[in-house]
């Protein structure tokens, strides 16, 4: 054996012994704690929210949120500044290749419609049931991702899509600032009524907040894909 | 209890040997579909262990988004070739 192959073999065997030694030493919590039990019992009086996961995501962890979703910003602006270096080709530029077979453009035009509908329950549940924001945001980049699939020449507006995406970031840090001036703190979603446990207008500014991230999210994925698709390799 | 390890360690085979087949397949498109298919394990077993917020994340990123833009690059890749 050659030390080209043995190298990477020791350093499999060596983290390969670190995950042992932590799965081995392993042994669950018999009972939450502190933090968990907090959030626990008092998510639904504080919060009013059914779903724990997307009260502590965005209530009590919403500046971690606001931060996540300004690295994804980032990202898209990032994979933007990037590939416009090179040239755009002009609409219907990329409709000279291979066109895509009729059963993916057929199913993607049944599809589409009830992927986007899927992707706006997502986030606009997100306070109710599992999911939110950024799942229900990538399920909407997905739909428009399977619509590029099945039309490579299709193009969406960039004005459009960087709308949405900004004015959704702003109104999100608006919300946050309201909630300093007018709850006890940023992002605190007690600038809405509660309303009653379960139903789709409760958890105060949850919803609004999880419908602002997930059109951002929506629509920072589909701008990365749009730039990936609508430009070319310099010649 | 029991019936639920034995379906875990199902699913981790299952993902276990979705994985080797992403490392081995001839063609990339099968590659490519494998590996959603370990997303997919995962997810299942993000649910078994009562996380289907993450297993959520898992499915629509990881199996969905993540599988459709390696197609999507391919297919980008094979009309570029034969202009």
């Amino acid at each position: 054996m050659t030390t080209r192959m043995a190298i990477p073999l020791v350093l499999v065997a060596l983290l390969g012994t670190v995950f042992f030694a932590l799965f081995s030493s392993y042994t669950p919590d018999a009972s939450l704690n502190l933090t968990a039990s907090y959030y626990a019992d008092q998510t639904v009086p504080e919060t009013g929210a059914q779903n724990i996961v997307t009260a502590i995501i965005v209530t009590y962890r919403g500046l971690d949120t606001l931060g996540e979703v300004t690295v994804l910003f980032l990202t898209a602006a990032i994979v933007g500044l990037v590939l416009s270096q090179s040239k755009a080709p002009s609409a219907h530029a990329g409709a000279g290749g291979l066109p895509s077979g009729e059963l993916l453009q057929t199913g993607a035009r049944m599809l589409v419609p009830v992927i986007l509908l899927f992707g706006a329950y997502v986030f606009i549940n997100g306070h109710l049931t599992p999911g939110g924001g950024f799942q229900g945001g990538a399920i909407v980049a997905s739909a428009m991702l399977l619509m590029l699939l099945a039309d490579p020449a299709e193009r969406f507006s960039h004005g459009l899509i960087s709308k949405i995406e900004s004015s959704a970031g702003l109104t999100y840090v608006i919300l946050g600032l309201l909630g300093l001036l007018f709850a006890g703190g940023f992002l605190d979603n007690k600038i809405l009524p509660l309303g009653t446990f379960g139903s789709i207008f409760s958890a105060g500014a949850i919803p609004l907040i999880y419908v602002l991230v997930g059109l951002k999210v929506g629509a920072e994925f589909s701008s990365i894909l749009t730039s990936l698709e609508e430009t070319e390799d310099a010649e | 209890m029991i019936g639920l390890t034995i379906l875990g360690a199902v699913l981790a085979l299952a993902s276990l040997s979705a994985a080797v087949l992403a490392l081995l397949a001839r063609s990339t498109l099968v590659a490519v579909l494998a590996a959603g298919l370990v997303s997919l394990f995962a997810s299942v077993m993000f649910l078994l262990l009562a996380a289907p917020d993450v297993a959520m994340t898992e499915a629509a990123i990881g199996s969905g988004l993540t599988t459709f833009l390696f197609i999507f690059v391919m297919g980008r890749i094979r009309r570029e070739g034969t202009q």
